[in-house]
């Protein structure tokens, strides 16, 4: 028996990949969940604009790099960070005045607010192609690794590695202050308090004075901010390629719903629930097993619950299941 | 009474009898070849020095001046496949047919997206298709009408070619990944079966889809089933590219191999020098034609890259076949794609086309060898010759050939 072997193989295939994908994830449903919160639509584009957000993050970290900014180890797209969300917020602001504007003050139902948000993610879709391509971008010319598995192999002499990337610690680290900032904002600050009045009765909170354009107004901003963050965290751990923000969304709003909608503690812990469960159930247990088990204890399977194939039926069973047992969401969210 | 009826008339005739002589015009004077690729997509790197390939066939045989009547010029027209969206092939293949008129197609690239615009669109309008690449083993036994061809080997034959060369590298042990559509699933049952009978073991055949936003599961999956080397049936630009990356991230595997969806430019270039040792196979020869292709394709500004000589091979069918027939209509051409592919005749090179059709034209026998060593059997596909692929010092380089 070796539990060190077992923990390490554990924390470098479940633990870690898991949790850096989860605080991608977070960031997301979080965005997706003030939307619908504040304005009471599902705003599908916010795919789009995470990979709009990235898009401006590479172009500044290619302006910086030409007159030779460098951060090293770390990669130079942290530092287009505060630029690129401003921009991000221009563009959400401006989309919003254009497309989503209108249709809120005609008192629009919430379906039809959804059908423009798919049009504003085809569009955003189609400039992020004319502006920048379609190709698959490494966009991380930082140090790759904080820890490497082969160091760790020969330093404590095991037969597992753990390689931590370079880009999971700041996604990790930077989603931890962002998060922690929403939640100061949303629950200590005047403004923060009135969006969630807002968001709790509307007529009641217009009735006390609160301003509505201004509410919406800071929800765009906050949301810019975290779209334009995750989309960049995302392309910097993967790869920037605009086709694969379109896939995100669903696991986005998978993990928005499984938390509770409307709840922003709830789509945090939506976030690691999807992204743990795929990794969970369809892991390969033998080796870990053999480390725990007497030897002989094993059979020749490769100790899977299910195929990978699987994979993303197992966040939709969840889904379900969640929806049956508890429609509100683990948090209590919205009813929708 | 007012008048607006008849003006309408009016117009309605001028435009009518416009389109007749639009449409007359284009049949007397130009013959149009569809290339349909996927322009955008999973292999969206490779398609356009493909697309290139094939019309530089077809500016050959312009610039020769006597292909058919001699006046006849011919055009290419692009068309995207999306490599993996049966439904957008069927409509770009049906536009091409309907609405422009093509007489025969070059493509398509992707065995799912072949397979549909064969059985859905080409068939019904008995039009010739002759894919470079699209290598399913499944298209071998497809009815077909006759209207189908490839200069790509079958993946039957290539997993062959991957048993072979694993087990004379002294793998005995490896892990597959593969694409979730008929290319993967193709080539993963064929390299498995091959390889087993061989004496080797796979650890693990596990799919994985394209485009996902996160590949840990699946990374985790294989490494936990281990092996000396992963096999990874997939595509450069997508979830192969995913695979091999959270692999190398893990330290799960450190040597691939690398099938002909995976060889490309783009791919030592995106993974970096832990990529270097992989080896990998893709369909090539060593002929003289394939020099010549080379330096064609360089003077014409584009990169002989994968399936780019399939490519041009596949057009330089078509319009030979269609000078021996005679006609460019699918259903005459059909029958002489085999004779100008196969012996017996005088043997065509890449940059020789023009040779080829006076030959023709003198009614003399050719057998069109071309840039990838055209040979076609069974139901008209390549017999197929491999290139045995080394990555070296982050680039392709060339170990031998098979």
């Amino acid at each position: 028996m070796d539990y060190i072997n077992a923990i390490i193989l554990f924390s470098n295939y479940i633990l870690i990949p898991g949790l850096s994908y989860g605080c991608q994830l977070a960031l997301g449903a979080l965005g997706v969940t003030l939307i619908y919160t504040v304005m009471r639509f599902s705003n599908f584009a916010h795919g789009e604009l995470m990979s709009f957000g990235a898009m401006i993050s590479i172009l500044i970290m290619w302006c910086l790099k030409d007159i030779g900014v460098s951060i090293k180890p770390l990669p130079t797209i942290i530092i287009s960070l505060p630029i690129s969300i401003i921009i991000t917020v221009i563009f959400c602001l401006l989309i919003d005045k254009l497309c989503f504007s209108y249709y809120r003050k005609n008192n629009s139902q919430s379906v039809i607010l959804l059908i423009v948000s798919i049009g504003v993610m085809f569009f955003t879709n189609g400039l992020i192609r004319l502006i920048i391509g379609p190709n698959d971008r490494n966009i991380n010319d930082g140090e790759r690794f904080l820890v490497k598995a082969k160091t760790i192999k020969k330093v404590f002499e095991l037969n597992e590695g753990l390689s931590i990337k370079m880009s999971q610690g700041i996604t990790i680290v930077i989603t931890l202050l962002l998060v922690t900032f929403i939640f100061w904002f949303l629950n200590k600050t005047k403004t923060g308090k009135s969006m969630r009045a807002y968001s709790d009765n509307k007529d009641l909170s217009l009735l006390s004075g609160i301003n509505p354009e201004r509410v919406i107004l800071i929800t765009w901003i906050i949301t810019g901010m975290l779209a334009c963050v995750a989309g960049t965290l995302y392309g910097l751990d993967k790869s920037y390629k605009p086709f694969t923000y379109l896939n995100l969304v669903l696991p986005i709003f998978a993990s928005a719903i499984v938390g509770g909608v409307g709840n922003p503690i709830g789509a945090i812990i939506g976030g690691f629930v999807i992204a743990y469960s795929e990794i969970i159930v369809t892991f390969a247990y033998r080796k870990f097993l053999s480390y725990l088990l007497p030897d002989n204890f094993l059979s020749d399977g490769l100790m899977q619950i299910l195929s990978t194939d699987y994979k993303i039926a197992v966040s939709f069973l969840i889904l379900v299941i969640v929806l049956i047992i508890k429609p509100t969401g683990i948090y209590k969210g919205k009813l929708i | 009474m007012s008048k607006k009826p008849i003006i309408f008339l009016i117009l309605f005739l001028v435009a009518a009898s416009l389109l007749f002589f639009y449409k007359q015009e284009k049949e007397d004077f130009a013959v149009k070849l569809g290339i349909i690729f996927g322009y955008t997509g999973p292999i969206e790197s490779l398609t356009p020095d493909m697309a290139k390939a094939s019309e530089l066939a077809i500016k050959e045989v312009n610039d020769s001046g006597e292909f058919l009547s001699g006046k006849i010029k011919i055009q290419g027209i692009r068309a995207d496949s999306t490599c993996v969206d049966a439904a957008a092939a069927n409509a770009a293949a049906e536009r091409l047919i309907t609405s422009d008129q093509v007489n025969a197609i070059v493509g398509a690239d992707c065995s799912g997206v072949t397979t549909s615009i064969l059985q859905n669109v080409a068939m019904s309008n008995g039009i010739v298709m002759i894919s470079p690449s699209a290598t399913s083993p499944a298209l071998s036994t497809l009815p077909d009408n006759g209207l189908f061809f490839r200069t790509a080997p079958s993946d039957a034959r290539q997993g062959k070619i991957v048993a072979d060369i694993l087990i004379e590298k002294g793998f005995k042990k490896a892990a597959l990944s593969f694409t979730n559509n008929d290319y993967g699933k193709g080539l993963a049952e064929s390299i498995k079966k091959n390889y087993e009978s061989k004496g080797g073991q796979i650890t693990i055949s596990a799919s994985h889809e394209d485009g996902k936003a996160d590949y840990g599961a699946e990374v985790s999956a294989l490494a936990q089933a281990g092996g000396d080397i992963l096999i990874v049936a997939g595509y450069l630009d997508q979830g192969g590219k995913g695979i091999i990356q959270g692999s190398l991230d893990a330290d799960a595997f450190n040597k691939f191999f690398l099938p002909d969806g995976m060889i490309g430019d783009s791919l030592p270039k995106a993974i970096g020098s832990d990529l270097n040792g992989s080896i990998g196979s893709i369909p090539g020869t060593d002929s003289p034609g394939a020099k010549t292709f080379e330096n064609l394709a360089k003077s014409n500004g584009f990169k002989a890259g994968p399936f780019s000589q399939e490519s041009y091979d596949a057009a330089a069918l078509i319009m030979l076949a269609m000078q021996s027939a005679k006609s460019s209509k699918s259903k005459d051409l059909k029958d002489h794609v085999m004779d100008v592919a196969n012996a017996p005749g005088e043997k065509i090179y890449p940059g020789e086309l023009s040779k080829g059709i006076s030959l023709l034209k003198q009614g003399k026998e050719i057998d069109y060898v071309g840039a990838s060593s055209v040979e076609l059997i069974g139901g008209g596909e390549s017999s197929g010759n491999f290139r045995e692929i080394l990555i070296k010092d982050g680039k392709i380089t060339t170990a031998g050939y098979r």
